[in-house]
């Protein structure tokens, strides 16, 4: 039970390291995106996965509580992250930003 | 001939229009709305205590009856449960496809010699989905699947998308366009 | 496993000081809106874990709830305001 536990959280731990690493090393706005969009939602869904799969080890009303208002925040960030994201890119469109193409050098 | 046309836009739309012009309350919406909403409440407050329990009865009633519209913009509950069940159905496929385009994210982020791999383009199409519900969550499955954002959406369906590489552009609007609109098709 | 949460949450925070160098460092408004919206995604992981680590969940799943809430009506309040700023691009 242990070890599941430890397998997503430190699955969710390593998309999370993904997601900073390829903020930092994408070269322009809108590929920057792309990381802060996904990897995050997908590190963050699968570490809280674990945490509140190891929050029903003493099993008992509470904790089963607990664990639903965790599940509950996992489906708030599955819809709102890409919604956020969206908010994000359309401000840089109005703002006139233009996409990084192939041969450019980094902004 | 412009007549004719006329007269049908009239009679298309009149099935649509009639039933506004009746009472703004409908009673299964208010159920639907008032259940989902005294479920989160008892999850939130945790107490399960006679007084809580009518305090949450309470709000619950009076916030399902002023905004019971919002959830259920058209009062025809007709073939909406279906729809839902089958939106479920949809979901795991989703996160099965979001697994591997993050591992295909995670790859390129993580290659040392990332700025060859990546080509970033912006495309547009034109999809068939006809209802808004499909067209947003067509949308939002846009964005959390393979290398792909979306950059604009308009009511009838023409989609601007940011695609990292030319393999993720070329894999639009594809399979996932088909498995949506199965979800969203009439009954 | 008190040890396990302690260092993964020690991570976490060296994490979001990856993302606060996009965030100060970030050539346009919006690069640093990237970086804010990737520091409050990992701190809604990270309260769970110090609730864990203080064996108090049912309190700090709250806490978490309420700060992802927070963060995305942050972000798009955010960027409806940086929508009118025309040449976003020239402030590098």
């Amino acid at each position: 039970m242990d070890i599941f536990v430890c397998i997503l959280l430190f699955s969710g731990l390593f998309f999370l390291t993904a997601g900073s690493i390829g903020i930092l090393r994408f070269p322009d706005f809108y590929s920057r995106l792309h990381p802060a969009g996904k990897l995050d939602t997908l590190g963050t869904l699968l570490a809280m996965l674990g945490l509140a799969l190891f929050n029903l080890h003493h099993f008992s009303l509470g904790a089963l509580l607990t664990s639903l208002k965790i599940m509950l925040i996992i489906i708030f960030v599955f819809v709102a992250s890409p919604t956020a994201t969206h908010a994000i890119v359309d401000a840089g469109v109005r703002a006139g930003l233009a996409p990084w193409t192939k041969g450019e050098k980094r902004r | 001939m412009l007549n004719k046309n006329e007269e049908k836009n009239l009679h298309n739309n009149q099935p649509e229009t009639a039933p506004k012009n009746q009472s703004s309350f409908y009673f299964f919406p208010f159920l639907i709305t008032f259940i989902v909403m005294f479920g989160i409440w008892m999850l939130l407050s945790g107490k399960f205590d006679p007084f809580h329990l009518s305090l949450g009865f309470i709000s619950c009633a009076i916030v399902a009856f002023l905004s019971s519209d919002l959830l259920f913009p058209s009062p025809i509950l007709k073939g909406k449960l279906t729809v839902f069940l089958r939106w479920l159905c949809y979901l795991p496929w989703l996160t099965i496809e979001l697994y591997k385009a993050n591992i295909h994210l995670v790859y390129l982020s993580l290659h040392p010699r990332m700025m060859d791999l990546i080509d970033p383009r912006i495309i547009k199409f034109k999809s068939t989905l006809d209802s808004e519900l499909g067209l947003v969550t067509f949308a939002n499955s846009i964005t959390l699947t393979p290398g792909t954002i979306t950059v604009n959406v308009s009511s009838d369906g023409d989609f601007k998308v940011h695609a990292i590489d030319k393999a993720c552009a070329d894999s639009l609007p594809g399979e996932m366009e088909i498995k949506i609109a199965k979800v969203f098709r009439k009954v | 496993m008190d040890n396990i949460f302690l260092y993964s949450s020690l991570y976490l925070a060296f994490l979001m000081v990856l993302s606060l160098y996009r965030a100060i460092a970030g050539p346009t408004v919006l690069d640093r809106m990237i970086g804010v919206n990737a520091i409050g995604s990992k701190t809604t992981v990270m309260l769970i874990l110090i609730g864990l680590l203080y064996h108090r969940v049912d309190m700090f799943v709250d806490i978490c709830l309420a700060y992802a809430m927070l963060n995305f009506i942050a972000v798009l309040a955010a960027s409806r305001y940086f929508h009118k700023r025309k040449g976003l691009s020239d402030e590098i």
